[in-house]
């Protein structure tokens, strides 16, 4: 079948069977690899994407339920040359480490100052209580989603 | 807590030695760029997936592969018989339905006679997609006639158990190693057997024994493992791109396996998304994947699935301990002796040193002054997935750690002593070191009363205690658990360590272009550690290059030199001590070519960070990027010297590094839920000089957070007809963010006194210290409660259990 879906900014219309799951579409009909598959049960996160604007599990849903649908990918957190400051935040703060949770923590984290530019520490440890990490025992990842509440981006609309 | 030295900052601001530096390799994985085993993609590449056994213990009556090879898309479909078929002109068989492990025992890449774990490959199908693969495995008949399996490692050796490695000719379930030893013992064995006899029968001492089981475990490393391999028939190149922690060493087994000449074999391990330790092994998948290139001519991928992950590759733990030790009754410890059962699943696939088969287990005497100590460790097959390298556990010391904690934790409630001061009282002293324990490692250098009483302070120790006894008289439950553990890492010194032969030295190469810039090349690799950032700090903090202009390649055995890998917490051990000889070697060479320059000798001249000078004459000298472009000009050097700034060394190590911990849990729970909150985690290291403060910081937070899991949640556990029940991350529970509190880090250094820049490995010291912190923060919060030990994973059932005086086998199916 034919999925039409604009991702990051862009229309893009692909040929695949019903039945693909919207990460494998992503990373193979469409070659963002970004977005990370880690388990078979919708537990690690690794493939956290935003369809319109929502984060979710994209080996959760099926390509053809994102038809027509606007998807952001970790790849579309940068503008124009600059890092968003969840991207930034990761790097300030030692937020990773193998990043391989990476992609989906900033898009959760992103997700999480757009609708709560103040979050509070329990704020966050909850927001990404839906994802995994083996590597920095979160600290670090709560940190960067911190510093980004501190450093928003120029155009941002502070809150 | 110690003082900073002054290291100068490059023009990019990054320090030129050690100190905080963000990581170089951070600015891919923040992009979603990042290179991963998945994201590799050849022209004409296909996938593939490996049928399992959904029984423990089954002989393979048939398999018809007719409907799966019918399907469309299908390639091929590989089962033992046609392995069985493929000659392979290799020393170690002659053909490839099996394969050696890293133990020199063999485990079957395809099963031919008999399934012996739930989750073991028995087909491999080859397709043009990864679904279409995933659908020919369901079309695969195979007759099974199910066998009794032995699950519980316990009744492994009881007469008449079902034998599970009639392979080999075996009639019983006994592991026999290289040396033909059956048992593994370690230490003084009628030494510590009097020892605790005389306490037995003196009144002034005490003798404690308690069964302690450290469960089967996965590390469970959030990219599972796979592989691309491509077989080019013309050049008979075989390339893979795979998810190892050890390229160097695979391409050797591959050699070994596939029978393939080595110089052939171009092993790339890119990105790898976490290792801890699982991706130290050669898999079944691994093998299969070169298998099929070879078959089809085409590159084939293969990636496991979670459930794959979880029930085949590698496990970790798995040792049920009986734990003896005697002191004093005012606390001075005497003796200790651990009995071991090891279940090493149904293939002894354990990665140690070939000399230590039990790993390091044998440094459970820890971190105490006493002198009898001894261990005996009995491996026996069971109808588990092979493995039991992994999960961060520098070679068993995990469970070594474990166990002494646990102990003098039993014997502090015994005697009625704190456990800090009964800690207190045993710790070794400064001027014990170098310190040869009693089953003869030497650690290097310590000062641990310093370190847990910087612990202690952070914690506010004698506060918590008074807040316990307030709510213990309200009823309120809290916990404070302390561990102190040490490890030896940095395997290892190559006249007693090596893995099927292969001595554990590192090679490194060291070139300095002619306009400054660097490229290091290592036998390491990264799965997360941050080399590429630590490795260019090393070389500055020896040759004064900002570490921006120094390239690290890692991770492609074409592009580096030979060297056994990450894991075990030894690359900065052995690789990192390697990066400073080699840099201090290309320092030494810069000195000879400075001194032709500067028309003095070598020996006038004096080393500052960055520039060789002549003594007395600040002004007259040369700074390195002077030196390296020298070096490739017509400067006349003396005979004997070559021209151009590299160097390449061998690093072996005169010994382990001994990094050591202390670690304090505070725990609140509720006795009515036998819910356990982590309230407060402090952890102080000493790891030595820290090259990157930020990085050690990283990967002590992980580690943590890998105790919390082990401690509360993590379990492989079986039932009685061996189903897996550990099989998803529905069922293996990992911690998240709202498990893990806000870790309290402190630290002390103490330099490694045979490292070249003191550094010690950190990488697993948090995996090893701080289950036991956890588990005895739980055990001291319902002591009340007459509770001595609790088996881990204390999951509110277990908890609640341990208070109703219920203690059940955590690693058994429970009803």
């Amino acid at each position: 079948m034919q999925v039409t879906m604009t991702i990051n900014g862009e229309s893009v219309t692909k040929e695949c069977e019903p039945r693909t799951l919207l990460v494998h579409f992503i990373r193979d009909n469409v070659g963002l690899r970004g977005t990370h598959w880690g388990c078979d049960t919708s537990n690690c996160g690794t493939c956290v994407l935003w369809v319109d604007g929502e984060p979710v599990k994209s080996c959760t849903m099926f390509a053809a339920m994102a038809d027509g649908r606007e998807v952001t990918t970790v790849e579309g957190l940068e503008k124009n040359g600059q890092l968003d400051p969840i991207q930034q935040g990761f790097i300030e703060c030692h937020g990773l480490q193998c990043g391989f949770c990476t992609p989906g923590m900033m898009m959760t984290g992103r997700w999480i100052l757009d609708n709560n530019p103040h979050p509070s520490e329990e704020e966050i440890r909850e927001g990404i209580s839906g994802q995994l990490c083996r590597c920095t025992g979160y600290k670090n990842i709560v940190s960067a989603i911190q510093w980004a509440a501190d450093h928003p981006a120029e155009n941002e609309v502070k809150a | 807590m110690t003082a900073v030295e002054e290291v100068p900052l490059s023009a990019a601001g990054n320090p030129i030695g050690f100190g905080n530096m963000k990581r170089v390799e951070d600015q891919r994985f923040v992009r979603g760029q990042g290179n991963y085993v998945d994201d590799v993609n050849l022209p004409g590449m296909l996938h593939s997936a490996i049928l399992r056994s959904p029984y423990a213990h089954a002989r393979i009556k048939s398999i018809d592969t007719t409907a799966a090879e019918a399907l469309p898309g299908v390639v091929a479909v590989i089962t033992g018989k046609t392995l069985e078929g493929i000659p392979r002109p290799s020393l170690l068989g002659d053909n490839f339905a099996w394969m050696p492990t890293l133990s020199y025992d063999t485990q079957a890449v395809l099963a031919t006679d008999k399934v012996r774990f739930q989750g073991q490959e028995v087909a491999y199908v080859i397709a043009t997609d990864r679904y279409i693969a995933k659908d020919a495995v369901e079309l695969i008949e195979v007759d099974y006639e199910a066998l009794d399996p032995v699950m519980d490692a316990k009744k492994a050796m009881d007469a008449g158990a079902p034998v599970i490695r009639d392979d080999k000719g075996q009639t019983d379930n006994s592991i026999t190693d290289v040396h033909g030893n059956k048992t593994w013992e370690s230490g003084n064995a009628i030494g510590t057997a009097e020892a605790i006899e005389k306490a037995k029968n003196d009144p002034n001492c005490v003798v404690v024994t308690q069964e302690i089981l450290y469960p089967r475990v996965h590390p469970a490393p959030m990219e599972t493992c796979g592989a691309v391999s491509y077989l080019d028939k013309v050049t008979g190149q075989l390339t893979m791109y795979t998810t190892s922690q050890a390229p160097h060493a695979h391409r050797t087994v591959y050699a070994m396996v596939a029978g393939l000449p080595e110089h052939k074999i171009r092993i790339i391990s890119p990105d790898i998304g976490g290792g801890f330790g699982n991706k130290v092994g050669v898999y079944p998948g691994y093998v299969l994947s070169v298998i099929g290139t070879i078959v089809t001519g085409k590159p084939v991928k293969w990636m496991e699935d979670r459930g794959e992950n979880l029930m085949s590759t590698s496990f970790a733990r798995d040792y049920h301990m009986t734990g003896t030790i005697a002191a004093t009754k005012d606390g001075k410890i005497l003796a200790v002796d651990v009995d071991v059962l090891a279940d090493h699943g149904a293939f002894n696939g354990v990665a140690q040193p070939t000399n230590y088969p039990a790993g390091f287990f044998n440094i459970f005497s820890g971190s105490y002054d006493y002198p009898d100590a001894h261990c005996k460790v009995t491996p026996v097959y069971t109808n588990k997935a092979p493995g039991g390298v992994a999960y961060a556990c520098s070679f068993r010391i995990t469970e070594a750690a474990y166990v002494i904690e646990r102990l003098v934790d039993c014997l502090a409630a015994e005697i009625e002593m704190d456990a800090a001061d009964l800690r207190l009282k045993n710790l070794l002293r400064p001027e014990q070191f170098p310190y040869t324990s009693p089953t003869g490692w030497e650690y290097d250098s310590g000062e641990y009363e310093k370190t847990m009483r910087v612990a202690m302070e952070i914690a506010g120790y004698d506060e918590l205690r008074k807040e316990q006894a307030e709510k213990r008289a309200r009823g309120e439950y809290m916990g404070i658990g302390i561990s102190f553990f040490t490890e030896g890492v940095g395997a290892g010194p190559r006249k007693d360590m090596d893995i099927l032969g292969l001595g554990m030295a590192d090679g490194i190469e060291l070139r300095v272009h002619p306009t400054g810039k660097a490229v290091i090349r290592l036998s390491v690799q990264s799965q997360g550690q941050g080399h590429e950032t630590t490795y260019a700090q090393i070389v500055a903090h020896e040759l004064g290059i900002p570490p921006e202009d120094v390239e690290v390649v890692h991770g492609d055995t074409d592009q580096t030199p030979f060297g056994l890998g990450t894991y075990g917490s030894r690359s900065t051990p052995v690789s990192g001590a390697a990066a400073a000889v080699v840099s201090r070697k290309v320092r030494d060479r810069a000195k000879i070519v400075a001194a032709a320059a500067l028309e003095c000798s070598p020996d006038d001249l004096e080393w500052e960070l960055g520039r060789w000078f002549v003594k007395g004459d600040k002004e007259r000298g040369k700074t390195i990027q002077e030196i390296a472009l020298l070096s490739h000009s017509s400067l006349e050097l003396p005979e004997g010297v070559e021209g151009h700034l590299d160097a390449t060394a061998v690093y072996n190590p005169p010994n382990l590094t001994y990094p050591y911990g202390c670690y304090i849990c505070v725990v609140d729970v509720d006795p009515l839920t036998g819910q356990v909150k982590v309230r407060r985690f402090i952890a102080v290291d000493d790891c030595g000089t820290r090259i990157n403060p930020m990085i050690v910081e990283g990967q002590v937070h992980g580690g943590l957070a890998d105790g919390i899991g082990m401690a509360l949640m993590e379990l492989i556990a079986f039932d009685e007809d061996g189903n897996n029940l550990g099989g998803s991350f529905m069922d293996y529970l990992l911690p998240t963010a709202v498990e893990c509190p806000d870790w309290e880090l402190g630290e002390t250094v103490t330099p490694s006194p045979h490292h070249p820049i003191g550094a010690k490995g950190v990488g697993e010291s948090a995996t090893v210290g701080s289950p036991a912190a956890v588990v005895n923060a739980v055990i001291d919060a319902i002591s009340p409660f007459g509770v001595r030990h609790a088996d881990m994973p204390l999951t509110p059932a277990n908890v609640w259990r341990a208070i109703q005086g219920n203690n059940v086998r955590t690693d058994m199916a429970v009803e």
